[in-house]
């Protein structure tokens, strides 16, 4: 039976990715925060599981406003980095995994979850920054990824609340998945920032550090926040943290907080991850 | 036109059905350039390359201004105005800068991030932003 080990949120801000293609992580700018990488890239080194479900969203690269799914699942045998207008990213090529991701189709939809399916995509740095950050720059990515995309751009976004109850339904997939495998889940995006208008840069760490707490002790809180709550105090870009319901609401009840990160800034934003294993 | 209870959040700008529809082509004109020969062409001659999306002539100026205030608030989305700063090989924060309010230097905004970003306080709702 296939196993849910662990979890991780992390913010994926495409800076991340340049600095590492670009050589710049020695740079006084970045190196606190690739400090902050190392004992989370330890935790990862040591547990790599066979499958990893990246729940991002894709930023205008593989989708726009003539196509928008709010809930795609990617059921390719491999995806290629994407180019989102500087070329795309010299990283390996993400592997897939087709028969769990059509298990998870499958049990979703039959869950009430109706997925939209993707075999054609290239994915952008909403899934290969967080790759980046937990992996490093390994000639193969030791994990395969199932990529399950969720609208967070284009309003109406789902609520909070429905991106918990996605991922409780991916765990009960996830149960149900006859062969001996491990599986991880990562929600990705956040925290806290806004990227467009006059009121770009802001970040909020108090309500940050709420996210954070609740996520570890009292998930629920989380999806009791209103999108306009985000909006107001996470900014608009910071309604990405919705993303990190779907992978809290996939793990037990009961988590162990093995790691967390808190740095401002990257680029505009307030950078957060951590990690969270079942108990 | 239907009002939302974010309209109150100052200096933002949410992608909903109102915007979707007045920026839908220039927003489609924004997610061409992720294609290398797009940016080849658009380089070549921006206004020429312009023209064959159906966008207001308003909506092609703020594009060859590179005002992103007013491309945002003719319905153009940050994430697609990236484009346009990636083809012009600018980081981010210098579309940031332009954006905010008074307007900043990439190295005003980056200074301004360093030591803690945009506070939220005074910045939550448009009457809060206006006590000061």
């Amino acid at each position: 039976m296939a196993r849910l080990v662990a979890g991780m949120g992390t913010s994926h801000v495409p800076g991340v990715g340049a600095a590492m293609d670009n050589g710049k992580t020695d740079e006084p700018y970045w190196a606190k925060l690739f400090e902050g990488f190392a004992p989370l890239r330890a935790w990862h080194a040591e547990n790599v599981p066979d499958v990893t479900i990246v729940v991002f969203n894709d930023h205008a690269t593989s989708m726009a406003l003539n196509h928008y799914s709010t809930f795609m699942m990617g059921v390719a045998e491999s995806f290629q980095p994407a180019d989102e207008g500087w070329g795309p990213r010299k990283v390996p090529v993400v592997e897939g995994h087709p028969e769990l991701a059509w298990h998870l189709v499958e049990s979703l939809i039959l869950d009430e979850f109706d997925m939209a399916v993707t075999a054609d995509f290239d994915v952008d740095h909403g899934l290969t920054v967080p790759m980046s950050i937990a992996y490093d720059q390994p000639a193969a990515w030791p994990t395969k990824v199932i990529p399950l995309c969720v609208n967070v751009i284009q309003h109406p976004q789902p609520t909070p609340l429905r991106c918990y109850k996605l991922g409780q339904a991916i765990r009960r997939a996830i149960d149900s998945f006859p062969d001996d495998i491990t599986v991880g889940i990562w929600g990705t995006g956040g925290l806290s920032h806004q990227l467009g208008g006059e009121r770009a840069g802001v970040v909020n760490p108090d309500f940050d550090r709420m996210f954070l707490d609740n996520l570890v002790n009292d998930p629920m809180a989380n999806t009791r926040l209103t999108h306009t709550e985000f909006i107001r105090e996470a900014g608009a870009e910071g309604i990405e943290m919705i993303m990190w319901n779907v992978m809290r609401g996939a793990l037990n009840e009961n988590v162990r907080e093995v790691y967390r990160l808190y740095h401002i800034p990257v680029s505009a934003t307030a950078y957060g991850a951590i990690i969270l294993e079942n108990n | 036109m239907i009002s939302r209870d974010y309209d109150d959040v100052p200096g933002t700008y949410v992608l909903d059905s109102r915007s979707y529809r007045k920026g839908y082509h220039l927003n489609m004109f924004c997610m061409s350039l992720n294609k290398a020969e797009c940016r080849e062409e658009f380089g070549r001659d921006e206004m020429a390359y312009l023209q064959k999306f159906p966008m207001t002539d308003e909506q092609r100026q703020a594009v060859l201004d590179r005002d992103y205030i007013l491309l945002l608030q003719l319905g153009a989305n940050v994430y697609y105005t990236f484009k346009i700063v990636s083809h012009d090989r600018h980081p981010p924060q210098v579309m940031y800068g332009k954006m905010s309010s008074p307007p900043m230097s990439f190295e005003e905004f980056q200074e301004m991030m360093i030591n803690g970003g945009r506070p939220i306080d005074g910045n939550r709702s448009k009457k809060e932003s206006e006590n000061g």
